[in-house]
């Protein structure tokens, strides 16, 4: 079963990526998308560029409106996502439990819909 | 305990009053509930039954001060509620038997002898027909009185999923009639072995470089007082102190697992200074007591490794031979994965090509299994190949749920 991991990280976590500490930081994901790989459960994904390159658009009343960054101010913004096919729930929080945003964000785990209802 | 679960919402009752109704939950919420469901086999009815018994006792004693058995008095409460409560549904359909019985609850106000039930409630919770993996769960909820949510995050399961497999696993119980009874002599041993694994499995892993989730989720203590109560009802069982043994030993060394910035100590790393000295001793003295009965098994073998491995810190020398003995008996007595990874990892001490190859027989099924990964990364190391050990150290890293363990394994990737 397919399941998606979407990685939810603090604004402290994020920002490691750009210090001295980025190198941990990458590292400790390196390993972790490695391992996924290795263990044959990666079906894609993908790590995202920092919330503050988001471009958010909303039309309401057949208005435009076009904002930078991302749509909501959170503690916790989207920092990637991977999509894994393994047996069941338990396996997939198995792996939400490896990601090292568990500790300092949330993962969120959500089943890909297998066929989305047609018109 | 922090878990009384099943607890009623606060109330502004004395605390004295408070106090005593969550030490009698502590001491006697299994007990209680044993009593309460072994006739009808029905756990969730007994559980309602007594929560209900809890909650009037919050109201009532902080008024009328605490009676002096409360136990009796939790019980003859519980078992007027389980009388009412059958009383609810029972229907005009409802037959002879079930009627009598329930008259039978009513009639029951004389204390009823407190004898110990719990043993029997971990047979049950440990019983064949009730699925492996939520066996565990069901003894820290029936015996312990944890609840469901507090029990899935410690194994790692969705708080739905595990309310689920709870009741169904309950309902199994009483609708396949699994009896509140000590197992025949013919079927002791293998049930007994059932009961020991649960309780384990409560405790959760106890491989040194795998801090236990439940130890992160402060469920090690409940595992072991669970353990210790199988030891009390168990005396004659070697087994049973085997197991409360080598959850001591492991137990006892957890101060040790972090150094002062929080990072990851490996075993042999420890400073033994930082060891609870007077655990370890009492670790000691039960495998000490078991081995008169001169009867190994799975738990004692592990609790010996454990033995081995803190002698080996203590004074500083190594004891290869010895320990992969230990573990050829393991592995003679109770074949597993994380046994063949343990055996590997001390005979590459003395043949670590020996060591590699039995590693690489295993890696078709281990390629998720961390302790396999990071067995792989000490041992290409002892066998000269760095790179290859810092793949290994890399793929155990991103396996590690903890971070203080992916850190160690992360450094280990770069030396």
């Amino acid at each position: 079963m397919e399941y998606t991991l979407l990685f939810l990280e603090t604004p402290a976590e994020m920002a490691r990526g750009e210090t001295a500490d980025a190198p941990a930081y990458w590292g400790a994901w390196t390993a972790y998308m490695g391992a996924m790989a290795a263990a044959g459960v990666m079906r894609g994904g993908n790590a995202l560029m920092p919330p503050a390159t988001a471009t958010t658009l909303r039309i309401t009343d057949g208005k435009w409106a076009v904002e930078d960054g991302p749509f909501a101010d959170t503690k916790e913004q989207l920092g990637g996502y991977v999509i894994i096919d393994v047996p069941d729930l338990d396996a997939a929080l198995e792996w939400a439990a490896r990601a090292p945003c568990a500790t300092a964000g949330s993962v969120e785990i959500r089943p890909v819909m297998p066929n989305p209802p047609g018109p | 305990m922090t878990g009384a679960a099943r607890r009623p919402a606060e109330t502004p009752a004395a605390p004295l009053a408070r106090q005593a109704a969550e030490q009698a939950a502590r001491t006697s919420y299994g007990r209680l509930l044993a009593l309460l469901a072994s006739r009808s086999r029905d756990i969730a009815a007994a559980e309602d039954a007594l929560a209900e018994a809890l909650a009037a006792a919050l109201a009532t004693w902080p008024e009328r001060g605490v009676p002096d058995n409360p136990d009796a008095w939790l019980l003859t409460a519980a078992r007027r509620n389980l009388g009412h409560a059958r009383a609810r549904g029972a229907t005009a359909s409802a037959g002879a038997e079930t009627m009598a019985m329930l008259q039978d609850e009513r009639d029951s106000t004389a204390p009823m002898p407190l004898g110990d039930a719990r043993l029997q409630l971990l047979f049950v919770c440990a019983h064949p027909a009730i699925d492996a993996g939520v066996q565990a769960p069901l003894m820290l909820q029936t015996v312990l009185g944890l609840d469901a949510a507090r029990i899935a995050a410690s194994f790692l399961v969705a708080p739905a999923t595990m309310s689920q497999r709870l009741v169904r696993a309950k309902t199994r119980i009483r609708d396949a009639g699994i009896a509140f009874a000590i197992p025949a002599p013919d079927q002791l041993a293998p049930r007994r072995a059932a009961v020991l694994a649960a309780i384990y499995a409560a405790y959760g892993t106890a491989h040194d470089d795998v801090p236990a989730v439940a130890e992160a989720q402060g469920l090690a203590g409940e595992a072991i007082w669970l353990a210790r109560l199988l030891g009390e009802l168990m005396p004659d069982d070697p087994e049973a102190l085997g197991l409360l043994a080598l959850m001591l030993f492991c137990e006892a060394r957890r101060p040790a697992r972090r150094d002062a910035a929080g990072g990851f100590v490996p075993l042999l790393a420890q400073d033994a200074r930082r060891w609870d000295a007077a655990m370890l001793a009492e670790a000691e003295a039960l495998l000490r007591a078991a081995a008169r009965f001169r009867t190994p098994g799975r738990f004692q073998i592990e609790a010996a490794i454990q033995s081995l491995h803190t002698e080996t810190v203590l004074t500083g020398t190594a004891n290869p031979g010895p320990l992969l003995a230990l573990y050829d008996l393991l592995l003679a007595t109770a074949p597993s994965t994380g046994a063949r990874v343990g055996r590997a990892v001390a005979l590459a001490a003395l043949d670590v090509a020996a060591a590699l190859a039995d590693l690489d027989a295993l890696a078709a099924r281990c390629t998720g299994y961390q302790p396999w990964w990071a067995a792989r990364a000490h041992v290409l190391r002892r066998a000269g190949d760095t790179a290859g050990a810092r793949d290994a150290a890399r793929t155990a890293a991103g396996l590690a749920s903890d971070p203080a363990v992916r850190n160690w394994l992360l450094a280990a990737s770069q030396e």
